[in-house]
């Protein structure tokens, strides 16, 4: 089954499964026989800019030390087959610059996103 | 009308956000027109089912705890699963596993299994029609 799934609250629950939790979801179901893509809108198209850091957080002498790395997560989305597609409109109202978008990214407009859509069978809206 | 396959997601944990509320009442009218439903429960979620919920009295209101009723989603859960009985219609609710370890709250009401997102996949596959109802 090919289904989209897309993402718009950003950095939300990273600490959780130390990821995002969709995009890790995402990734168990194309483990599991789904054909599955990702579409990023909204902040979390920030998901796709390579070299991003969150590593740093403690609490007295606990220290985190496996931060969630989106760029990394993505990129072995991108190998495992998934598409990722992010909102040009989004991605340029936030001064996303081009060339720090980790390679393979595809850039829909909103308004091909009814074309988009219909590539699918479902779409789930996280 | 034909039987049909319902399948949700939630991921809101008990009462913080209205769509659960609004889930359940969606479920519930699936169940009451004779459909077949199916629950994963993801995140916050997992708590939906979990046993150990208690109400508690109301001090501000001047109620006691059996004045209160105060509600509790494993109750809804419960309600739920006798009204899909009386429908005859199957009633399935599975939580990530994964989500209940982090989280504690293993010891879920009768009716609810412990699973993971294959599961949710599978019903997915195999219903007529699946909604994922994400947190904010």
């Amino acid at each position: 089954m090919k289904a989209l799934q897309i993402i718009q609250s950003a950095y939300r629950c990273t600490v959780e499964e130390q990821d995002d939790p969709v995009v890790w979801f995402a990734q168990v179901l194309q483990n599991n026989g789904g054909e599955i893509d990702i579409l990023l809108k909204g902040n979390a198209v920030n998901y796709v800019i390579a070299g991003q850091d969150s590593s740093g957080l403690k609490f007295g002498k606990w220290q985190q030390n496996q931060p969630a790395k989106l760029d990394l997560d993505l990129t072995d989305c991108l190998k495992n087959g998934l598409g990722i597609y992010i909102i040009s409109e989004d991605a340029q109202d936030r001064g996303i610059p081009t060339d720090k978008i980790i390679a393979g990214i595809k850039t829909v407009s909103r308004k091909e996103l009814p074309a988009l859509f219909e590539e699918y069978e479902q779409v789930w809206h996280w | 009308m034909s039987k049909k396959t319902l399948t949700f997601l939630l991921m809101d944990a008990p009462f913080e956000q209205a769509r659960v509320t609004t889930a359940f009442r969606l479920i519930e009218d699936a169940l009451e027109k004779g459909h077949d439903v199916n629950v994963f429960t993801y995140e916050g979620g997992v708590s939906l089912s979990f046993t150990e919920q208690k109400p508690h009295p109301n001090a501000v209101h001047g109620r006691s705890v059996v004045e209160e009723e105060h509600p509790l989603p494993k109750d809804w859960i419960a309600f739920i699963q006798e009204k899909a009985k009386e429908k005859g219609c199957n009633f399935n609710w599975i939580n990530c596993g994964l989500c209940l370890d982090e989280r504690g709250v293993n010891d879920a009401i009768v009716g609810c299994e412990r699973g993971g997102p294959a599961d949710f996949l599978v019903w997915a596959k195999n219903s007529t029609s699946t909604l994922v109802i994400g947190t904010k």
